[in-house]
């Protein structure tokens, strides 16, 4: 039998029905896996064995009484960004270092109800702010490729964790790339849905417009499984779309004959890396062998859309951290003079540099006499970038290209210059900004290092994307790639 | 640079953040930086172009108004750094 930790969700799945192991048994391979191995990354910040085994046990309970749910006894990781009532969710941040929360989010939730175990928490870049993992206040998340360098961000750990076998799936959350780039970066596969699709009740508030919840894991058809079972509408989340959830995993099977791929000219200009270049070149070739019809598409915007979003997400961002007063909840200064020192002793002491240079850049786009020039401009480009894509929608079915400028960089490269780490996000930024499905599928390596390829789809077009993604799996092997000494 | 050290001090108040002295210089480098990057989009042209309200043009959903929630005080304030009989503990605030 193949080892259980290099099983996807789906193998496992099949392998527990046919009774060939328990889920306390993976669960225990898993723990041990996480015990050895996590120093080396640094990918959990919190690990739950007991509850993990609790409720492995329970799961095989469930299968012999003839009640297993679609992912019963299967493992996953949360990114620690979701609450889990009684666990601590510190979002990777000194202000919520010993936040507990009092309720489950949605995603959380249901998974839990479809029989999933949780193994523990991932460590990621502080509030989710950062496309590195080097923000986080318990210390950088490793590459398992090379620990010399970052698995990207902000859903660091969770990438660092599936990459190195410690898990098979995990979730992440996604405001300008951050599922999608950790993805490509450490070679597994990365979805966020459209805007709305999942629920982001309990995801702690970034930039509310653009985040949303979604998976990383080492095949299409176990991002389709998990994303069938935490899609859905949600009525305690405000901006939740009320459509009925298609089943994903069945639409993964029809040929890619005659789907119409979109290849941006503006994507391979300057600033794209040779080598990554080449590979996306290449997986595009394996797409056209398949059937799929290539044809070049424009996004005239694409440029202005990393300033549009460093408009927007701080604006957002800066309500968003209003929240943390060191009053009700969270990091609370000591010997405060008056109120006034309490709040801005406890925000300062508890949110990190960056957190707190995107709140200070969003206090100022949207403080009196900027809020036009900057805020409400940004949401004109933001228009314009939205218009760009519909029209491109027009034309072809889905648009394909590099996830990620350049593969992993080696920690503390890219600290010094704020612009420099934005602009890894330049090819995700996009989807966020229109609220479109796209994921990040493993499409080769540049010097041992893995290079991912993007595929972005219009509203609702899952199913497109993540058959596309399955259908060059079934031609190619770089998402069965394993790093060295995880095996 | 396109913000000074007094604008810099000014937005950290606005925004509740204390800047330790040490930190100050590097912010206002940085934020400088952020702020030439995002003025690019001056450039644009959106004389036409209604701005983004919603990335699917979808409107706020109503629920009708009647009561969800129940009383979780006890289970909420267990995460307030400081609380005394069911309220929340700050510091004087009128003399």
């Amino acid at each position: 039998m193949q080892e259980l930790h290099t099983q996807t969700l789906t193998q496992l799945a099949a392998g527990m029905q046919r009774g060939d192991f328990s889920s306390v048994e993976l669960i225990e391979v898993l723990l041990g896996r996480i015990e050895s191995l996590d120093q080396s990354l640094n990918a959990f910040i919190t690990v739950t064995a007991d509850a993990a085994l609790a409720a492995a046990a329970r799961a095989d309970d469930a299968r012999a009484a003839g009640d297993a749910g679609v992912l019963n006894g299967l493992p996953v990781v949360h990114k620690d960004i979701f609450c889990t009532k009684g666990v601590t969710t510190t979002c990777g941040s000194r202000m919520l270092e010993n936040f507990v929360s009092p309720y489950d989010a949605t995603i959380v939730e249901r998974l839990a109800a479809a029989g999933a175990v949780v193994l523990g928490k991932t460590n990621m870049d502080e509030f989710a702010m950062g496309s590195s993992s080097e923000t986080s206040y318990f210390g950088p998340v490793r590459n398992p490729w090379d620990r010399e360098r970052s698995p990207g961000g902000s859903s660091g750990g969770s990438a660092a964790a599936v990459a190195a076998r410690l898990a098979p799936a995990a979730t992440g959350t996604d405001t300008g790339g951050s599922i999608r780039q950790p993805a490509a970066l450490t070679g597994t596969v990365g979805m966020k849905p459209t805007y709305g699709r999942v629920s982001r009740y309990g995801m702690v508030a970034f930039a509310s417009s653009l985040d949303q919840a979604g998976v990383i894991t080492r095949s299409t058809e176990d991002a389709a499984l998990l994303l069938g079972v935490m899609a859905g509408f949600d009525q305690r989340d405000s901006t939740s779309i009320d459509r009925p959830v298609p089943d994903y995993v069945a639409s993964l099977a029809k040929s890619l004959k005659g789907l119409r791929i979109g290849i941006v000219r503006q994507h391979f200009d300057a600033g794209l890396e040779e080598k990554t270049a080449a590979a996306v070149r290449e997986s595009l070739a394996v797409l056209e062998a398949q059937g799929a019809i290539l044809t070049e598409v424009d996004l005239p915007n694409l440029d202005l859309s990393v300033p549009t979003y460093y408009v927007v997400a701080p604006a957002e961002c800066s309500s968003n951290m209003s929240r943390f007063d060191g009053v009700r909840f969270g990091h609370r200064a000591k010997d405060p003079e008056d109120l006034f020192d309490l709040y801005c002793r406890s925000r300062g002491e508890g949110f990190g540099a960056e957190v707190k240079r995107r709140i200070m850049t969003g206090t100022y786009v949207l403080s009196a006499g900027y809020y036009d020039a900057y805020y409400l401009k940004a949401q004109r480009v933001r228009q314009l970038i939205a218009q760009d894509f519909n029209k491109a929608f027009a034309e072809v079915d889905i648009i394909a290209g590099p996830t990620s400028p350049t593969p992993a960089f080696r920690l503390g490269d890219k600290t010094d210059d704020p612009i420099t780490m934005y602009l890894n996000d330049i090819y995700t930024i996009g989807a966020n900004l229109a609220g479109l499905p796209a994921i990040s599928t493993p499409c080769g390596f540049v010097d041992g290092l893995p290079v991912g390829l993007h595929l972005v789809g219009p509203h609702f077009g899952e199913e497109t994307v993540l058959r596309c993604a399955h259908q060059y799996q079934q031609q190619t092997d770089w998402h069965e790639a394993c790093p060295e000494g995880y095996q | 640079m396109s913000l000074d050290k007094d604008q810099v001090q000014h937005i950290a108040l606005l925004a509740r953040l204390k800047l330790a002295d040490d930190e100050l210089d590097e912010t206002v480098d940085k934020l400088s930086r952020i702020v030439d990057f995002v003025d690019q989009l001056s450039a644009a042209a959106t004389d036409d172009v209604l701005p983004m309200a919603h990335p699917l043009n979808e409107s706020q959903r109503l629920r009708s108004d009647r009561v969800t929630e129940t009383d979780e005080r006890d289970e909420i304030q267990k995460n307030a750094p400081a609380i005394e009989k069911g309220l929340y503990i700050v510091p004087k605030v009128l003399q």
